[in-house]
């Protein structure tokens, strides 16, 4: 008896058998005996088997956290700077571990590379297996089609050539690759199934491919323009730039852009007031070296595209137009100067830097220096706060107070453009020798003391800053984002199943119908569709009129298949 | 412009009105299924454990879904008999909250019939907070909560209306929908109000959307695996001859068999998951328009990620040996739970580039 039972056993895994490529099971315990190439062996059993890749699935996630949590150099470098000041015990261990760049660290490397190769190993044999199922064609019925997920049966009349050939045009009919073996028909659906399944886990390789190159062949950089003011896209042009490091200057796609203007609105009213609502800028730009020129407005979901390379609006700000006069009243500076914003309301601060063709009041070339302190919105004297009271323009108000002697630019050392290294200046003071410092209006002028000249805050432009960015395979990022969708709908939706159809004449003459389905995964779907089948098939097979010697289907002992086959 | 305005306070107003209301509708829904329970459990059926003992007598592997006919009668049509694979407990379904009392069931069907109500003022809701803002209304965590529990809501009822099997999650959702109104309402709320720059985009209905019905039905995949759980150890206690506590037998009998539980939250967690990945994928369009780069390792990136890798572990898990079962459910609630901490956590413990309008 339990000799039958193995032998139904094998001729049932027969008949499920490669209704899915997934690796087999392999036991963990089987040690390798011998040598290199064995240890070789057991170790890539080991990292293409389902149990590794869970593993590593695992790791991968529980490796994400930390990014999550700790700053990162790759998002913000200044954040991590003030976390290391912050917490001075754990930040030598945490960089040790490359817990500041966790995405590009080592053992996240590790983590991910090791996926992907148990990946490769695993889809590689499975699409074979794949193809030569495609080849090849759906297995022939097991003895005890009883034995099946689903069953069923019927006596008739009709020839069992008869019953075969229609159970095959039928099958065919509703998209089964069906073939008749011997004194059954074989057929198998939901090929898709697979298809999706070695579709999305390449699709998966693809968009890894893709990120890593679009991260080796970045660039990516920023540059402040003022309205009026122009970018042409070279790499000197850019006010700090980064690249990956496969990238080459050639790279740069050549077109340039001039900020025409700049437009912010923000709430009025209401406890969100001062949240920006609309933020452009207009520009016009021109590809090529010398291309005709374009309108465009970029705004903050919508870049500027040029031959790959795209402009993201990133921040703006407001510059003052400053002019400076000096002792003989001869105009030596007029620029737009950009401050730079520190809280929501645009309070900005910055520097005026006066370098060249100054003279003080005696003709000695000096040089001079201004802090600056700008708010669009002034609170209005005695309100006791110097802060902006809303983003908008609606009262300038320009707070100076100013140095003379040398702004330290001529050693060479770079400076930063909105911070005044006051070390070798000296301060202006008033009549009262207090520091000298005045609120100016636009078109406000401050006199300097003792005749050394004045400086006027002529008007205000604002400034935008933006981003340039180039990602090379972005595109291959996405087909292999649409295709991994694709593909998981295809695994995940359709059902692989198979079913046969035995036709045979028992011992008292008439036709026995057997019909049987298996599916991948147990399926309310496969007992509906045999039942379709059968009842399609019953059409053409009507049950025979005769008594049927006590046929009940569910009981597996009667066995008209296996009386058959002798 | 002034009159506008007024509207919209207005249509704020009522959104607000229709929210509590929908509260109050959902509290009487969770009386009425507490009602369905404590009926229910009066009948004494045993269902369960008279299954099991008898699968320990006999082998009861072959189970007939169509009635038996006649010895000798003729078919009329062809009947399919199913089998269940091999090893596998042949377990029948409990009968339900009500547990075939009449009480219980009118009790019952009173509850489904108060989250019908409610989910229609709720839903009403939602609608009205739209039509004030005049977009989306999902620009804040407040709009996403209460958007977040009418689509769970929704996809339950959608869920009945197609004659599937899962009254028994009225009780949890409508406790959980409560507790998540509740937190919207106080801790969360938010006036209505526009949007900042970075939200303008069509991407907001595309990607926002999709990651609040992916939530909202993870969601009843987490309630499927929880009970799951519940009802398998005690199926593993009265299959090893234990008896199980009188409340725990009351309430887990009346539960689906946990292979219909288990099946129940694969099929909702894998029918999510392509959509979960569409998400994101979404999002990193929308990143790429906005934000120069199209992932950037923004902790809602992040925990987007972590969240795909672990329902793709479960997925792969519920197909390997030694992973099914047990295993593999405490996947998917590890998975659900990362869901959550990008939604809660990480909007309120970490900042990053989805940090708007007031959380």
């Amino acid at each position: 008896m339990s000799n039958t039972n193995t032998t139904d056993e094998r001729d049932l895994g027969q008949a499920g058998e490669q209704l899915s490529t997934a690796p087999r099971e392999e036991p963990t315990a089987t040690l390798p005996s011998m040598g290199v190439i064995g240890w070789a062996r057991w170790f890539w059993r080991q990292l293409t088997s389902m149990r590794v890749a869970l593993i590593l699935l695992f790791l991968l996630s529980l490796g994400a956290v930390p990014g999550s949590l700790i700053p990162q150099n790759s998002v913000d470098e200044l954040k991590v700077q003030t976390f290391k000041e912050a917490h001075t015990t754990v930040s030598p261990v945490y960089e040790k571990l490359q817990f500041f760049d966790v995405y590009s660290s080592v053992w996240f490397s590790a983590i991910y590379i090791l996926l992907f190769v148990s990946l490769i190993g695993c889809i590689v044999p499975r699409t074979w297996q794949f193809v030569g199922q495609l080849r090849g064609r759906p297995p022939g019925a097991p003895r005890k089609l009883t034995r099946l997920p689903a069953y069923t049966t019927w006596r008739t009349d009709a020839e069992p050539e008869r019953v075969r050939e229609v159970a095959h045009s039928l099958l065919r009919r509703r998209r089964f690759r069906s073939h008749v073996v011997g004194d059954a028909v074989a057929a198998e659906k939901g090929y898709l199934r697979e298809t999706g399944n070695l579709l999305f886990h390449i699709a998966l390789i693809v968009m890894l491919i893709a990120f890593a190159g679009g991260q080796l062949f970045k660039s990516e950089g920023g540059k402040l323009i003022v309205e009026g003011d122009g970018f042409a896209n070279t790499i000197t042009q850019y006010d700090d730039f980064k690249s990956g490091s496969l990238f080459d200057d050639d790279d740069l796609a050549p077109f340039s852009f001039d900020l025409q203007d700049f437009v912010g609105t923000y709430e009025r009213n209401g406890p969100q007031r001062g949240t920006p609502r609309t933020y452009e800028a207009r520009v016009t730009y021109a590809e090529g070296a010398d291309g005709e020129t374009k309108k465009k407005v970029i705004e903050v979901n919508k870049p500027l595209v040029v031959d790959g390379t795209k402009v993201y609006l990133n921040a703006h700000g407001y510059a003052p137009v400053i002019s400076v006069k000096d002792g003989k009243g001869k105009e030596v500076y007029r620029s737009a100067v950009p401050l730079l914003p520190i809280d929501n309301n645009v309070t900005s601060t910055g520097a005026i830097k006066v370098m060249d063709g100054y003279k003080d009041k005696n003709g000695k070339k000096s040089q001079l220096g201004f802090q600056a302190f700008f708010v669009p919105t002034f609170a209005g004297d005695g309100q006791g706060t110097m802060f902006s009271q809303y983003p908008g323009l609606d009262y300038p108000v320009l707070a100076l107070n100013g140095y003379y002697g040398s702004l330290g630019v001529d050693s060479g050392l770079p400076q930063n453009v909105y911070q005044l290294d006051t070390s070798k200046m000296k301060e202006f003071k008033d009549s009262n020798g207090d520091k000298l410092k005045k609120r100016l209006r636009p078109g406000e002028t401050m006199k300097l003391p003792d005749g050394a000249g004045s400086i006027t805050f002529e008007s205000v432009e604002e400034w935008a800053s933006f981003q340039i960015t180039r990602q090379p395979a972005s595109g291959w990022a996405l087909t292999g984002a649409v295709a991994a969708i694709i593909g998981l709908a295809g695994s995940l939706f359709i059902q692989r199943r198979r079913v046969w159809v035995r036709a045979v004449r028992g011992a008292d003459g008439v036709t026995v119908v057997e019909m049987a389905g298996l599916g991948r995964s147990e399926s309310a779907k496969l007992p509906e569709e045999l039942t379709g089948l059968a009842i399609a098939l019953h059409d053409e097979a009507p049950t025979a009129s005769g008594p049927d010697p006590d046929h009940r289907p569910d009981q597996p002992s009667e066995e008209p298949a296996e009386g058959a086959e002798k | 412009m002034n009159l506008a305005a007024a509207t919209n306070e207005n249509l704020a107003n009522i959104s607000n009105t229709l929210i509590y209301s929908s509260m109050a509708v959902y509290t009487l829904a969770f009386f009425a299924h507490i009602a369905e329970w404590v009926f229910g459990s009066r009948s004494k059926v045993g269902r369960t454990a008279a299954a099991l003992n008898k699968d320990s007598a006999t082998d009861p592997a072959v189970k007939a879904q169509a009635a038996e006919k006649g010895g000798t009668a003729v078919l009329e049509r062809p009947q399919v008999v199913t089998r269940s694979a091999a090893g596998s407990r042949d377990v029948p379904d409990g009968p339900g909250a009500a547990g075939g009392t009449f009480k219980g069931d009118l009790w019952g069907r009173i509850a489904v019939s108060l989250t019908v109500v409610a989910f229609a003022v709720q839903a009403a809701g939602v609608v009205a907070r739209a039509l004030s803002v005049q977009r989306a209304p999902w620009g804040n965590m407040y709009e996403f909560s209460i958007t977040f529990s009418t689509v769970a809501v929704g996809a339950y009822l959608i869920l009945l209306a197609l004659r599937k099997n899962v009254r028994w999650i009225g009780l949890m959702l409508v406790t959980t929908v409560l507790l998540d109104l509740g937190i919207a309402t106080t801790t969360l709320y938010t006036d209505s109000d526009q949007l900042v720059p970075a939200l303008h985009s069509y991407w907001l209905w595309i990607h926002v959307s999709t990651a609040i019905i992916c939530g909202a039905v993870f969601y009843l995949g987490a309630v499927g695996t929880l009970l799951y759980l519940f009802r398998d150890s005690y199926e593993n206690k009265i299959a090893s001859g234990g008896t199980p506590g009188k409340f725990a037998t009351s309430v887990m009998e009346r539960l689906p068999a946990a292979k219909s539980l288990d099946t129940f939250s694969y099929r909702i967690n894998a029918a999510v998951f392509p959509l979960w990945t569409f998400t994101i994928i979404a999002g990193a369009i929308w990143a790429g328009d906005a934000w120069g780069r199209y992932w950037g390792w923004d902790p809602k990136e992040v925990w987007s990620f972590i969240t795909w890798v672990a329902y793709a572990a479960y997925l792969h898990a519920r197909a390997t040996a030694g992973w099914k079962g047990r295993k593999a459910a405490y996947l998917a609630l590890v998975a659900f739970g990362c869901w959550l901490f990008n939604y809660y956590g990480v909007n309120i413990f970490v900042t990053g580039k989805h940090s708007y309008a007031g959380v």
